[in-house]
């Protein structure tokens, strides 16, 4: 069933009502009543928390430029994204997908848990910060433009995947070299895998990471989330070649054991 | 309008211990510029709407706004926004402006009855010539220091810093005077329009959709670490300086000593009040360009510097040496407005946000991107500026990034 709301006007209380009206639950429950709902909100501008704690195979078409902690907590739809996101995107995020196409803000998938998050232009600074890995939850981010600084700080598992490519006249270009990441690159890192296209420079990593080449499994991975990108995206897979990738590991499970006794 | 003689300082202070007791608001602060750099003005009602949007970023305890190019009709006077405890207040205060000052004109700010601000003081408005004896004797301690710094200034730069140091004075003696008098605004062909509430109720309350200016920054939330009272809101004002401030300053202590061997008095007992100051120092008096302030309040770290091209490198040092104490720490994101530009940055790291778009002559700078897209929904581009990468709108050039490297030569050349 496909549903839409004029969000022109509305505060988010009220387009989060909404939508929660139409796939059936009350305040209290996050149960689902229905399946496969469709929701299309046009004219969005800056209201927070769209799809917060929603479950179930719903989808969310959103035009307009989303407010902050989209996404937060989801467990489960997907929400698509005909514009710019703002801040904090994929929050503590459970299950899902978001695809974004544009840039997003600052602290893109904090505290992400499981998921997908496909971003067509760059992120803001500290993308994936605090990511977590759970038995078979593995949360990732793919960025299609550049990072910004602190990319995967503190990670404790998922993949973050960073494409360096180059949309004409919007991309603005964070350092230098053929890779679009920022400095302090996964500093605070102790799980999890960053994948980089280009030659990342030593003076841009953070001290907890170290180089590593994708072999096996990493290449599937890598053809996975690429083959989405470019599908989502409409992207020239053939641009994008998996030997171009380094992997960026963390260099111990455990960087602040000796600040801590146990 | 009626208004009641309040104290305004200790009921503020009640109101928003109260406000705490009873529960915490949470909130970050919104900030958002916008300027049209062809100079062509409009009123303030957009501005109104870009800052309502972030109401959420707001908690009710302060909200304000800076207007330029509003008062067309005494652009070369001086324009005080004074805001007063009671009228016992403004007799001393009055007392004191027509003893330093010809008074062209004076009026009780215009306001309109609005729910959701109360108890606002009074506020008043003078457009003011010094009198020529005034600033003549004042010997302004701390300019002497600060022009050895620069090249030989001609008759007319003199005079024109001799009135400027008067004036920043003056405002310092009042403000510190504990009278109950606070001069919110001092500069020329501007006004500062706060005080308690939501920005968009403060905003309504002013009647700013009365006024046509080409730059107009605003803030919503209060003075972090301070109590809410109406001259402690945001924005802060000295001369032609205007600066809002998201985020909260570590280095306070240092930077409010740095300051303070210039003769900057900081009374209001807040963190932003000193950015006010470093700018004022930095670049009104030591005329460094802003092209490259970021290098003194926000620079990079030292590997990044040493990573730098010779010029630059050179350029970075020289400015963090010197300017040690002008480092400001912690996270933050300003806007920062004079008459002929507005200025945004980051902190380092980027600990808060920050969006910038540009359409055709406008610029806007924001906390978030959705209010950029409520007023102009197809702006040319949009960018998230980096920590410490500064975003400069300059009257009458229609660029947002400046011609960083003719600013290095300008300044090793000038060293």
């Amino acid at each position: 069933m496909k549903e839409l709301i004029d969000s022109k006007g509305l505060g988010y209380r009220e387009l989060n009502g909404h939508i929660r009206k139409i796939l059936g639950l009350s305040s209290s429950d996050s149960g689902n009543r229905y399946a496969g709902m469709e929701i299309l909100l046009k004219n969005v501008c800056g209201q927070r928390y769209i799809g917060c704690g929603l479950k179930g195979d719903h989808k969310i078409s959103i035009e307009g430029v989303p407010g902050n902690d989209l996404a937060a907590f989801m467990d489960g739809p997907i929400i698509e994204v005909f514009e710019n996101g703002q801040d904090g995107i994929g929050n503590t995020m459970n299950s899902g997908k978001v695809i974004i196409h544009g840039d997003t803000g600052d602290i893109v998938g904090y505290s992400m848990r499981g998921g997908e998050i496909y971003i067509e232009g760059s992120a803001g600074f500290r993308c994936g910060i605090h990511m977590k890995a759970y038995k078979k939850k593995t949360p990732v981010i793919i960025i299609g433009g550049s990072a910004g600084d602190y990319l995967g700080e503190y990670m404790a598992g998922g993949i973050i995947i960073l494409l360096s490519l180059r949309r004409k006249g919007v991309d603005k270009v964070f350092g230098t070299g053929t890779n679009r990441a920022g400095y302090h690159i996964g500093s605070g890192m102790h799980g999890g895998t960053i994948y980089i296209r280009g030659k990342v420079e030593e003076y841009k990593l953070g001290r907890d990471v170290i180089i590593d080449e994708p072999k096996g499994s990493d290449i599937d991975i890598l053809y996975e989330y690429i083959g989405n990108y470019c599908n989502f995206f409409s992207a020239d897979a053939s641009s994008i070649k998996v030997e171009d990738f380094i992997k960026l590991i963390p260099f111990s499970h455990r960087p602040y054991k000796k600040l801590y006794t146990y | 309008m009626e208004f009641g003689s309040i104290r305004l300082r200790q009921e503020s202070n009640r109101y928003s211990q109260e406000y705490f007791s009873r529960y915490r608001i949470p909130s970050g602060c919104a900030i958002f510029g916008m300027m049209d750099q062809s100079g062509g003005r409009f009123n303030g009602s957009q501005v109104i709407d870009g800052i309502a949007l972030m109401h959420e970023r707001s908690n009710g305890l302060g909200g304000g706004f800076a207007g330029y190019g509003i008062y067309p009709q005494y652009k070369d006077d001086w324009a005080f926004h004074i805001i007063y405890d009671g009228p016992e207040a403004r007799c001393l205060t009055e007392e004191k402006l027509s003893s330093n000052f010809r008074i062209l004109f004076s009026e009780e700010i215009p306001t309109r009855e609005v729910k959701g601000i109360e108890n606002p003081p009074m506020i008043y408005r003078y457009f003011l010539k010094p009198a020529d004896f005034a600033y003549s004797i004042t010997s302004g301690r701390h300019s002497i220091k600060a022009n050895t710094y620069q090249k030989i200034l001609n008759d007319n730069e003199r005079f024109k810093i001799m009135e400027e140091d008067f004036i920043v004075s003056f405002v310092m003696e009042v403000n510190s005077g504990h009278n109950g008098s606070y001069i919110i605004s001092s500069g020329k062909n501007m006004g500062i329009f706060k005080g308690v509430g939501f920005p968009e109720d403060i905003g309504n309350f002013f009647k700013l959709e009365t006024y046509r200016g080409h730059l107009w920054i605003s803030h919503g939330r209060f003075p972090t670490n301070t109590i809410g009272w109406w001259g402690g809101s945001h924005p802060f004002g000295l001369l032609n300086w205007s600066v809002v401030h998201n985020g909260e300053i570590s280095s306070y202590g240092t930077n409010r000593r740095f300051v303070s061997g210039f003769g900057y008095k900081c009374v209001l007992s807040t963190d932003t009040e000193v950015i006010t100051y470093l700018f004022d120092l930095i670049v009104r008096k030591q005329n460094i360009d802003p092209g490259i302030l970021h290098l003194i309040l926000s620079p990079p770290l030292w590997d990044e510097i040493e990573r730098m091209s010779e010029d630059e490198m050179k350029l970075a040092k020289i400015l963090r040496i010197l300017y040690g104490g002008a480092l400001i720490n912690g996270p933050f994101s300003i806007i920062t407005a004079t008459n002929e530009y507005m200025y945004a940055l980051n902190d380092r790291c980027k600990l808060r946000p920050l969006v910038a778009a540009k359409k055709s002559d406008f610029l806007f700078i924001s906390s978030e991107e959705a209010p950029i897209k409520l007023i102009c929904p197809h702006p040319d581009i949009v960018w998230h500026p980096g920590g410490g990468e500064p975003v400069i709108g300059r009257l009458n050039k229609n660029s947002a990034i400046d011609h960083k490297e003719k600013i290095v030569e300008d300044i090793l050349n000038r060293m």
